[in-house]
């Protein structure tokens, strides 16, 4: 390959790549994000100053070294910068797209305040996009067998993490899936839009390629427990995430119509009721659709309803923009995609005719009041100020806790008020002896790269714990 | 034989296939880790191939020895039309389990299992069970006609067996609540009843044992998708309460059931059901299923 003289170039102004048309794009689930070409790829890669003190990779979650493999693109060899960024994740393809990187690497490039940061989470998917699809990718090195066992519950961010740095390291790892897919919200949260499935599907598949056993359709808690479990494994660690949705608890909820985010989600995404009748799996979407919530799950619902043709798509949140928890980004995407939002505003009650479908959402308006326990405004409902908006459909996107039932099935093992299994933070070790946890089902609701770092930290913490005498 | 229950290998194989009745077939499929952990009043989740949908259906019988799982699967949509359309030795792209709540078994003294269609082949393992439990188990067996009428002598090995038809065509004439009065009539109250089968007919059968106080247990069977507590779909209301039929069920006392509410919301796909059964009968030029 040809060695190309490093030219700093920062003064060009930050490539951020091309997007499809909002009114295209808004009647098809293809990715929203196009990615770069190489030529566009090597330009942006040209910025990159390569400092010596990388900011960038310690701002990093799962702290990729981003000079070295941004230098390797810039001399376009494509299948060496892959590899350089395996040394530290094996989930290029996905952190790329998904993870908000204007708040980690991007947020401390140098270049950020003058011209822009270099555009690393695109160069990050580029790489990653352009391996696969041209043959570059080999899974890094593993270790020779350690004959030790480790379970991983759940086959969510948090625990491909841990599988695929203990397996690494040469213990056997097995991973638990509940559903027949793999990825977790990867799988049935996050919309083909923003995160296709073959992406996913390739980059779990290294895992098997590396020799970690994936089982699908066990959900632990149910099908076996976690002491069962701790019979046939040294370590078991649990990323069982928070998939249990938080009602509202308004009069009617239960109305056809009315869906919680993860029902109309995991409909839409994992079982691909977009594609019905093709597909089996049916969805029902009416003329006027409502979503109610402001983080990332309420503009993933709202967008995906957006692309199944209803008339209108209205986002209900019961505080203003500034407080919304959901990427700036995707609210800017949802907005251009023609999604109505209706701020400080909360529904109050549903309504549905004889055949028991909702109608309508009787709502009311809030104000700001005093701060809460979360730093933010409560919201406080107006008096007198109730309306009515015509629905048929409406998506309940307010939270998620930990589906409790490990919890509830695991004797000793310690869990706060909201179902949240307690792990010491520095070691992720749950009250009970081989039993780790991390990610959403200790958290809570959070995000994808908070829970590959927790994985990381994890697996550190087993591996020391493996590698004790008498272990 | 010992089977490793973590092993992959030849996972979800239709190891024996019979058809009861047109529409009707029984599968005995490979699953070994659902097979050692399967008590009365599990179900399973199948999805038949890529792009099919998760269809829930109660474990009617399981071997640890043999690593299997039964299920019995009555043809009334496009999938299970599909599943009833494999042969043995073919393999269905998913099953996950076992899922639920175990039917608690205890002794009762007399229990009385009142099932309706494909529902009897829902409520045998748990008859088996509170017979193994020292019980006196008493069955209604309940159909459209002869042909829907399934699994009639091995609920007979359990105990005595009353067979009623819509049409007259096999027993007595008449629903499970004809018989269900006649027993109370008799004297012959049971000490608790078990009931799966259609919900029109689980809300009778409460409202028949509602005014003489028997404990009345429904298998709910409302619409599913993950099955294992993320999404919400199933959810029923007991005692005015919320619950989720695929982790807290799907067994719920029945005098505290809203049947009306599962009735409205078993039937929000009802359009998108019979456009897909249709398309799937076209293009297969399939004979069962449509009238």
């Amino acid at each position: 390959m040809e060695n190309k003289p490093k030219k700093p170039t920062p003064s060009i102004k930050q490539n951020h790549g091309r997007h499809q048309d909002p009114l295209t794009r808004r009647s098809n689930f293809d990715e929203v994000a196009l990615g770069f070409g190489l030529e566009e790829a090597v330009s942006e890669a040209a910025r990159c100053l390569g400092c010596k003190t990388r900011p960038c990779e310690v701002a990093c979650p799962v702290n990729v070294k981003i000079p070295e493999f941004v230098d390797l693109v810039h001399k376009e060899d494509i299948g060496a910068a892959a590899s350089k960024i395996f040394e530290t994740s094996l989930f290029p393809a996905i952190c790329g797209r998904v993870c908000p990187q204007e708040t980690y690497c991007e947020n401390a490039c140098v270049l950020k305040a003058k011209f822009g940061p270099v555009s690393i989470g695109r160069l990050e998917r580029f790489t990653a996009d352009y391996a696969r699809n041209n043959g570059l990718v080999t899974p890094p090195p593993c270790a020779p067998d350690t004959g030790k066992r480790v379970a991983c519950v759940g086959s969510g961010p948090t625990s491909l993490a841990v599988a695929a740095e203990l397996r690494k390291l040469g213990h056997a790892v097995t991973v638990f899936e509940a559903l027949h897919e793999f990825g977790g919200v990867l799988s049935y949260g996050i919309p083909t839009f923003r995160l296709p499935r073959e992406v996913v599907r390739f980059e779990v598949e290294m895992l098997r390629r590396m020799g970690v056993r994936l089982l699908k359709n066990v959900m632990v808690g149910k099908s076996i427990t976690i002491e069962e479990l701790r019979k046939d494994f040294d370590i078991v660690y649990i990323g069982s995430g928070a998939g249990l949705p938080t009602p509202m608890n308004a009069p009617g909820e239960d109305l056809v119509g009315v869906y919680s985010s993860n029902e109309f989600l995991t409909r839409v995404n994992l079982m691909g009721a977009y594609k019905f009748p093709e597909n089996d799996t049916p969805y029902y979407i009416g003329k006027k659709v409502v979503v109610v919530g402001g983080g990332n799950t309420a503009m993933d619902s709202a967008r995906c309803a957006m692309r199944l043709g209803p008339e209108n798509v209205t986002l209900m949140y019961r505080r203003t923009k500034a407080e919304m928890p959901a990427r700036s980004e995707e609210v800017e995407n949802a907005m251009e995609e023609g999604i109505k939002f209706e701020f400080l505003t909360a529904p109050v009650e549903l309504e549905g005719d004889e055949k028991g479908r909702l109608k309508r959402v009787k709502c009311v308006r809030m104000a700001l009041g005093e701060p809460d326990a979360s730093g933010r405004r409560r919201p406080v409902p107006q008096k007198g100020s109730e309306f009515y908006v015509e629905a048929d459909s409406l998506v309940v996107a307010i939270g998620s806790s930990p589906n409790p039932v490990i919890q509830k099935t695991t004797p000793g093992l310690a869990a706060n008020k909201w179902g949240g299994i307690i792990v010491d933070e520095a070691t992720a070790k749950t009250s009970l002896d081989g039993i780790y946890a991390g990610g959403d089902v200790v958290r809570g609701g959070a995000t994808v790269l908070l829970a590959m770092k927790d994985g990381k930290a994890a697996a550190r913490a087993i591996h020391e714990k493996l590698s004790l005498k008498g272990n | 034989m010992k089977h490793d229950i973590y092993s992959t290998e030849g996972l979800y194989r239709i190891v024996e296939k019979t058809e009861l009745s047109p529409t009707v077939s029984r599968h005995v499929i490979y699953a070994p880790l659902i097979a050692a952990k399967a008590k009365a009043g599990h179900f399973v989740i199948l999805r038949a191939r890529e792009g099919g949908e998760r269809i829930p259906v109660t474990l009617v019988d399981w071997s640890p020895d043999n690593g299997t799982v039964t299920v019995i699967i009555q043809a009334i949509g496009k999938s299970t039309t599909e599943m009833n359309a494999f042969k043995q030795g073919e393999f269905f792209s998913d099953v996950a389990g076992p899922l639920g709540t175990p039917v608690e078994i205890k002794k009762w003294g007399t229990v009385l299992g009142v099932g309706g269609g494909v529902g009897i082949a829902e409520l045998y393992p748990i008859a088996r069970a509170y017979k193994e439990a020292g019980n006196k188990v008493v069955s209604i067996l309940g159909a459209r006609n002869k042909e829907l009428l399934i699994l009639e002598r091995e609920m007979a090995e359990l105990g005595e067996v009353i067979v009623t038809t819509d049409d007259g065509s096999a027993g007595k004439k008449g629903l499970v609540t004809d018989a269900m009065k006649e027993l109370y009539a008799a004297g012959q109250a049971p000490d608790a009843i078990f009931t799966i089968g259609p919900i029109i007919m689980m809300k009778f059968v409460a409202e028949a044992s509602r005014p003489h106080n028997t404990p009345t247990f429904a298998s709910l069977n409302p619409i599913m998708l993950d099955g294992t507590g993320m999404c919400g779909g199933c959810r029923v209301e007991i005692d005015g309460k919320p619950k989720f039929a695929c982790v807290d069920g799907p067994m719920f006392d029945a005098h505290l059931t809203n049947f009306d509410l599962l009735m409205k919301r078993t039937a929000a796909y009802r359009e998108d059901e019979k456009d897909s059964l249709e398309r799937y009968a076209r293009d297969h030029q399939c004979r069962i299923g449509l009238h």
